[in-house]
């Protein structure tokens, strides 16, 4: 985890000099917000990263000795197969289009939405080891 | 049916599970499995590409003369516009993070499966939908969008372009932008969780390094995007005069959106290809990665830089702070030229073989060092004035992004046997190779001499110079050699069809992807080795030829 | 030295881009031929023969500090050169000669503030700047409605012309002549067609061409009535309305 957190937040620092310097040599205001918020985007994970890597014990995958039977087992559990992404896919497709041909297909669009978001949490909440 | 993801220990030989569920267009619509996913991803985007690449043919067939009649004026302004756009948001970004590294990416780590892989599945259906969206502005009665794939405001409002194309392009590039996104997550989410045991950050191959970049510079960057697009919209259809100075509004806002956006999106797209040649390199010339290190900490410095460098596009509004673009611009060469070095210092006492895949990084590599050695006359803003908007940025930014190509068709010869389990034609592919290349050059070349004698981009036409046609017709028959090219690649995979089998690791391949099976299982490993370098199937078969440090010599055999 | 396929171009601040752009050509065909060389006989020399594992070399610090070194101190060079030229080509020193550039779509509208002389035309009636040679010619740059780009090839310079912006800039042509300008930003259908020229004259023909306009003003704005209604049925015609210009 250490060197996660690490990546981010040198990009966040590095992002955090840049946006001082352009702010305070340049007469614009876009780049200097648009920095900011990237440095941000930095140092928020990082510093979650951070934080858990003080915390917790070295995972297998950080360990430079460890043995594949060490990660043997289960990483997690997620529906096999799901129409749920496809649903929910094809109701961003109608908003997108009632953007374009009318507000009608807002009720297909957001209907599906709808429909695949309930879809899909009850699936995980099925879910589990079956 | 509940999967779960679970990983083998080193000795397990499970025999492959039984495989139940749905079958045929349903089990497409209902995958998560991230191999389907990135298969329709490249295929798709494939598709995308020679849909691109048909606008492109169609573009050079019109300035084959300098008053040509083939197209009107509108019409091509549709047709660049379109080709930009597919071939930018459609075709590069979404075959390489969606496609090839949705495939390779959890193989390369040991990961069963991408973390979040409904949120993969989804990524995939907003990309499909998204270039539906955008596609479907030909058939509109006002066309397709054609304010440029840059849509500057504002010629991109609703009174310069109204029309349900320009529209259906904001709503394209809705789609398609949150789909980069959620890839991004999922690809950050499956680097930092799912390696397996032993794969710390600096055993990682390049490919994958190169994509988690990427994945962080999509996180950075494709939001703004977005952002800027709803701004459009609500400009063009709710009255708000962001981008409109009748309304106390501020145009050049757009291009500093679109470009922060912009810039990095070059380098979302470059990564990917960087990491296919830099694994590519290696393979055939039997040896490491040169420099791993230098080469991961360059990819870093290139994304770090590459957010601070977007109004290099801008120099010519007068309205940018020319030295601080400038610096940051032309400091983005040494990371790269890093990474060429170290390409050829991979090369550098191999034993290489020149198969279809390394021919086709060879050629990425000579095209792309023209179009990095022209972009660094551009990164210095008088050159800048005086080529902006010439034909000799269209030169320059072509020998990048066809570099981008002939190392994405390098991956697919490279990596296409793992993920199909069968070998692609050698010779076709050779050939296909030569088209490519040489096609590229007689394209890309007279481009360059056309932008400093003075012919601007995005001309139907050009009676004041007809002697230019001369140089015109050359690059139009580059691309006609370009086009045969994709047309070998398409006899190949007919002719090639389930005839080669390719079996596990046909080149003698060092990452772990090729430890597997070809095509790997269902949750891609039956077994795992010991993972000690970047190189672990390299470690298994050719235990006493381990990396050596800096200062090391080989011992005696 | 070789001019690498530009041209020295017929203003003072063209002539020290062009020397820029043969130093920058010169880097980079050095870099090039160093690259190309390094990789060709890497492809000559190290092709495979039989079935031996090559030393599995992964490190060479020396090496790489230099090749990361070197482009460094490569690139400052280019960024002072850069600077050079460029902060003399952003100058704007005070001038006596002033020309207000307007583009719309699609033509240019030339004015001279201080006399009555306005020119304008759309499209392929190639409206004429009209400018003395060997004199600091200073030009506002704005837009009536899109994104234009005001490029002049032999200049070796193109700038935005942008609605709600004046860009400001300065020209001192070194010979006389007329020269081809182009709109070169994407700004709509006939985008292709947003032609002007730059006619550079000696001092006594542009006072004499300044003092036809005298009195003449309503004859240049009549002109530009007859121009919008061209612009509204969108026929390009060959015909100069500027006739002063001729
Ligand atoms: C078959 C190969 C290709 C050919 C023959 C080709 C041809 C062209 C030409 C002639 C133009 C300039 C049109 C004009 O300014 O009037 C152009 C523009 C462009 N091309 Fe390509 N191209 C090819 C491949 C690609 C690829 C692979 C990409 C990106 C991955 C790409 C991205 C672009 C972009 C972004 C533009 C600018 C569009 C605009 O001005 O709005 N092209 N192409
Ligand atoms: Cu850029
Ligand atoms: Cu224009």
């Amino acid at each position: 985890m250490r060197v996660e957190a690490k990546l981010l937040l040198g990009l966040g620092l590095f992002f955090g000099l840049m946006c001082a310097v352009y702010w305070n040599w340049s007469l614009e205001n876009a780049g200097g917000v648009m920095m900011f918020a990237a440095m941000l985007l930095g140092f928020l994970p990082g510093g979650y990263y951070y934080f858990w890597s003080r915390r917790m014990r070295a995972r297998p995958e950080d360990d430079p000795n460890a043995t594949a039977a060490q990660g043997a087992g289960v990483v997690g559990t997620f529906p096999g197969t799901s129409i749920w992404p496809f649903t929910l896919g094809m109701g961003a497709f109608f908003t997108v289009l009632a953007l374009v041909f009318g507000i009608w297909l807002l009720i297909p669009g957001l209907g599906l939405v709808g429909w695949a978001a309930i879809g899909g949490v009850s699936e995980s909440r099925r879910g589990g080891r079956v | 049916m509940t999967d779960l993801l679970e990983r083998p220990a080193a000795a397990e030989h499970p025999e492959p599970a039984e495989q139940h569920g749905p079958t045929g267009l349903l089990k497409w619509l209902t995958t998560t499995d991230h191999k389907v996913i990135g298969l329709s991803y490249t295929i798709t985007s494939v598709m995308m590409l020679v849909i691109g690449g048909a606008l492109a043919e169609l573009i050079r067939a019109q300035l084959t003369s300098p008053n040509n009649t083939l197209v009107s004026f509108a019409q091509y302004n549709e047709l660049f516009t379109m080709h930009g756009s597919v071939m930018i948001y459609l075709f590069a970004g979404p075959f390489a993070f969606g496609g090839l590294a949705n495939i390779i990416v959890p193989i390369q780590i040991g990961a069963p499966d991408m973390a979040f892989p409904r949120l993969n599945a989804l990524s995939y259906w907003l990309y499909l939908t998204g270039s539906i969206t955008m596609l479907l502005g030909f058939f509109t009665a006002g066309g397709a969008a054609n304010f440029g794939w840059v849509a500057y405001a504002p010629l991109s409002n609703s009174l310069n372009t109204p029309g349900a194309g320009a529209d259906l392009w904001i709503g394209g590039l809705l789609l398609t932008g949150f789909s980069a996104i959620f890839t991004g997550v999922n690809l950050v989410a499956t680097i930092f969780y799912l390696r397996a045991p032993g794969m710390t950050m600096f055993r990682m191959p390049i490919f994958t390094w190169n994509l988690l970049v990427t994945a962080i510079l999509i996180l950075l960057a494709f939001p703004v995007l977005t952002a800027g697009l709803i701004m459009l919209y609500a400009d063009r259809h709710f009255g708000t005069h962001i981008f409109s100075v009748a309304g106390g509004g501020v145009p050049v806002l757009w291009q500093h959106i679109f470009w922060f956006w912009g810039h990095p999106e070059v380098y979302i797209l470059a990564l990917p290809f960087f990491g296919m040649a830099t694994e590519i390199f290696a393979t055939f010339s039997k040896k490491p990665v040169f420099g791993y290190k230098g080469m991961v900490f360059a990819t870093i410095t290139i994304a770090a830089l590459s957010l601070g460098v977007w109004a290099h596009h801008m120099f010519t509004t007068g309205v940018v702070l020319l030295p601080f673009f400038s610096i940051m611009s032309l400091l983005i060469a040494v990371p790269t030229g890093i990474k060429i070095f170290n390409w050829i210092g991979t090369m550098w006492r191999g034993q290489l073989w020149f198969s279809t895949a390394m021919l086709m990084a060879i050629g990425f590599l000579v095209t792309f060092l023209i179009g990095g050695l022209t972009g660094i006359y551009l990164a210095s803003p008088p050159l800048d004035f005086f080529t902006h908007d010439t034909y000799f940025v269209v030169a320059h930014f072509h020998s990048v992004v066809m570099a981008l190509v002939l190392a994405g068709m390098g991956g697919l010869y490279y990596w296409g046997p793992k993920v199909t389990g069968y070998m692609l034609n050698e010779r076709i592919g050779k050939a296909q190779f030569w088209f490519l290349f040489i096609g590229t050059q007689v394209f890309t070349l007279p481009m360059y001499a056309l932008g400093l004698d003075g012919m601007p981009r995005r001309m139907a036409v050009y009676p004041h110079d007809p002697q230019w046609k001369a140089l015109n017709d050359v690059a139009s028959l580059g691309a006609l050699l370009i086009g045969l090219s994709t047309v070998l690649f398409v006899v190949n995979l007919v002719v090639s069809w389930k005839k080669y089998p390719a079996g596990d690791n046909p080149w003698d391949a060092q990452t772990l992807e090729w430890f597997t099976t070809s095509p790997p299982p269902h949750h891609n490993f039956y077994r795992l080795p010991a993972i000690r370098s970047e190189r672990p199937t390299w470690d298994y078969n050719h235990p006493e030829h381990r990396a050596l440090g800096h200062g090391t010599r080989e011992e005696s055999h | 030295m070789p001019s690498f396929g530009a041209k020295p171009g017929d203003t003072t601040s063209s002539r020290s881009v062009f020397h820029l752009w043969q130093g920058f050509s010169i880097g980079a065909v050095v870099i090039g031929a160093l690259v190309l060389a390094l990789l060709g006989y890497a492809v000559l020399r190290y092709r495979a023969r039989g079935e031996a594992i090559p030393a599995q070399t992964q490190y060479h610090i020396p090496l790489e500090l230099a090749y990361t070194i070197v482009p460094i101190l490569i690139v400052f060079g280019l960024f002072a050169a850069t600077l050079v030229v460029e902060n003399r080509e952003v100058a704007n020193p005070p001038t006596k000669v002033t020309i207000n550039v307007n583009a719309f779509q699609w033509g240019w509208k030339f004015s001279y503030p201080g006399s009555s002389a306005v020119v304008v035309g759309q499209t392929t009636q190639d409206p004429v700047m009209v400018m003395p040679v060997n004199t600091d010619v200073h030009i506002n740059l704005t837009s009536t409605d899109v994104v234009h780009g005001f490029y002049v090839k032999a200049f070796n310079f193109s700038r935005y012309a942008l609605p709600g912006v004046v860009n400001q800039f300065t020209f001192r042509a070194l010979n006389t002549g007329t020269f081809f300008g182009q709109c070169t930003q994407l700004c709509g259908l006939y985008h292709s067609l947003m032609f002007f020229k730059v006619k550079v004259v000696t001092d006594a023909q542009y006072q004499s061409w300044l003092a036809s306009f005298s009195g003449n003003t309503s004859a240049a704005y009549s002109s530009s009535n007859a121009l919008s209604q061209q612009l509204s049925t969108g026929v390009a015609t060959k015909q100069t309305l500027s006739s002063g210009a001729k």
